[in-house]
Parts: C-alpha cells; structure tokens; sequence
C-alpha cells in the first residue's frame, strides 16, 4: 500500500507542474495581451494629436 | 496568430488530449502489474516518455543553437530558447519522478549513480541556459552565451542515454530495446511517448510565440 502513495505522489507532481507551467504561459499571455492593448492606446492617441 | 496556426494548435492538442487519455488507460487499467516492483512500476510509463522528450528539446537546443550563431537570425533563438525552457520543465520531472522510483525500490533517494548524476548535470546546465539569458545585460549577449551553452551542454545528452551501458550503473537498463518488456507494457510506453511528444511540440510552439510577441513589443517600445 506504501508503493501506492509512491505511484500518486509521482503522477499528481507531474500533472501538477505541467498544469503549472500551462498556467504560467496563460499569465504571461494576459499580461503581452494587455501590453499590446496599451501600445494600440498610445498610437491612437498619437495618430489623434 | 493566423487560422492556420490556430488550426494547427487545435489539431495538436486534440491528438495529444487523445493520446494522453488513451495513455493513462493503457497504464492503470490495461497493462498488469509488474511482479517484482508492483505498482510502482507504472511510474516508469511517464518517466521514460518524459526523459525521452527532455533529450529531444535538448537536440533542438542544440540544433537551433548552432544555426543561431551560424545565422544569426532571432527565429532560432527564440525557438532554442522555448524548447531549453520546456526540455528544463520535463527533465525536473524525470528527476522527481525517478527518485521518487528510487525510494520506493532501492530504499534510498538518491544515489551518484553514472545516469543519475549525468541527468542532474545536464538538468544544472540547462538551469543555466536560462538563468545566462535573464543576467545578461545585453539581449544579443544572452542570446550569444546562450547559444554556447546550448551547444556545450549537449555533449552530456550520449553520456545520459547511453551510462547504462557504458557503466555499471544501478540503473535499470533500456528494457524497450532490448524486449524485456510485454506487449502491453511497450503499447503503454509507445503510446505515452506519443502523448508527450505531441504535450512538447504544443508547448514549445505556444512558449515560442510568446517571446516572439515579447520580442516584437520590446522593439516596439524601443523605437
């Protein structure tokens, strides 16, 4: 029954820290999403004046 | 992103969604459990895919890195780049998951086994593949090092696949190639190899776009 705690361990670290970095590409996406957001913000207002 | 490259993606992560349940079938109801280790042997059903796949993203460093420095074209180091950073992510894997193993067959975590220690030197060089980037002051600079090291770090990847061999290692030996595995267990293995190849390719295409992105609004920011 010990091996199976082993067994779980090893599948939920991995699952965990492929999720893990799969989220952490999400977050830096949102955060190019809204850089580029702004840049639109700033040319349009340039292109205005 | 264009609809081709959406399309792409799509494809690519309803095969692996599809390989992957598929695989975690085979491994936790299809294939019997192995006499000698029991149930702690289906740790090896993810572990080899995934050291499979970190050596693969380290051919990919090392090709990509040669034609940086050969071409000098960003392209290349971004993609170098991605792929260090997921290959980083699987073989922490491969080192978790294997001590993990280790524990629970050899009683021990750790041991300086010739494949352990090669593995851990090679999850250190590529540690440092992406800590020289962020230190570099200069991005071409980074790229540069980068590129080197990539190069350098690969000449570890033959010692890693091949210490069972060259060595009298504590290591289990490539079982696949050498048929000391059944039928259902290599159809497991294959399957996840598959399923983890496909996860990698997604992976380093969606990290590569991404700094592709950041790259391009850098310059723009700069000009």
């Amino acid at each position: 029954m010990e091996n199976m705690s082993f067994l779980f361990a090893a599948y939920t670290i991995i699952w965990v820290v492929v999720f893990g970095y799969v989220f952490y590409i999400y977050r830096k996406q949102r955060k190019l999403q809204k850089e580029i957001d702004l840049l639109k913000k700033t040319v349009d207002k340039l292109e205005i004046s | 992103m264009n609809s081709k490259g959406v399309l792409r993606d799509n494809v690519l992560l309803g095969l692996g969604l599809v390989l992957m349940i598929a695989a975690l079938y085979l491994i936790f109801v299809y294939v019997p459990t192995e006499r000698e280790m029991g149930v702690v042997q289906r740790i090896f059903y993810f572990h080899v895919p995934l050291a499979w796949v970190s050596l693969l993203a380290f051919l990919l460093v090392f090709i990509c890195s040669i034609l940086y420095l050969w071409k000098r074209a960003m392209k290349w180091d971004i993609l170098a780049h991605a792929s260090a950073e997921v290959g980083v992510v699987f073989i922490t894997l491969v080192l978790i998951t294997g001590t993990i193993w280790a524990k629970s067959i050899w009683g021990v975590w750790w041991t300086w086994d010739a494949r352990l220690t090669a593995t851990l030197v090679l999850w250190l060089t590529y540690l440092a593949y992406l800590l020289v980037r962020n230190y570099a002051t200069d991005r071409a600079q980074g790229a540069r090092f980068a590129a080197v090291l990539g190069i350098i770090g690969f000449i570890d990847v033959p010692f890693v696949a091949l210490a069972v061999n060259l060595w009298r290692t504590q290591h289990p030996p490539a079982l696949i190639f050498e048929g000391g595995i059944t039928s259902p267990m290599l159809l497991a293995m294959l399957v996840s190899m598959a399923a983890f190849t496909v996860l990698y390719i997604l992976m380093v295409i969606q990290s590569a776009s991404m700094k592709n992105l950041e790259t391009e609004i850098k310059s723009l920011k700069d000009t």
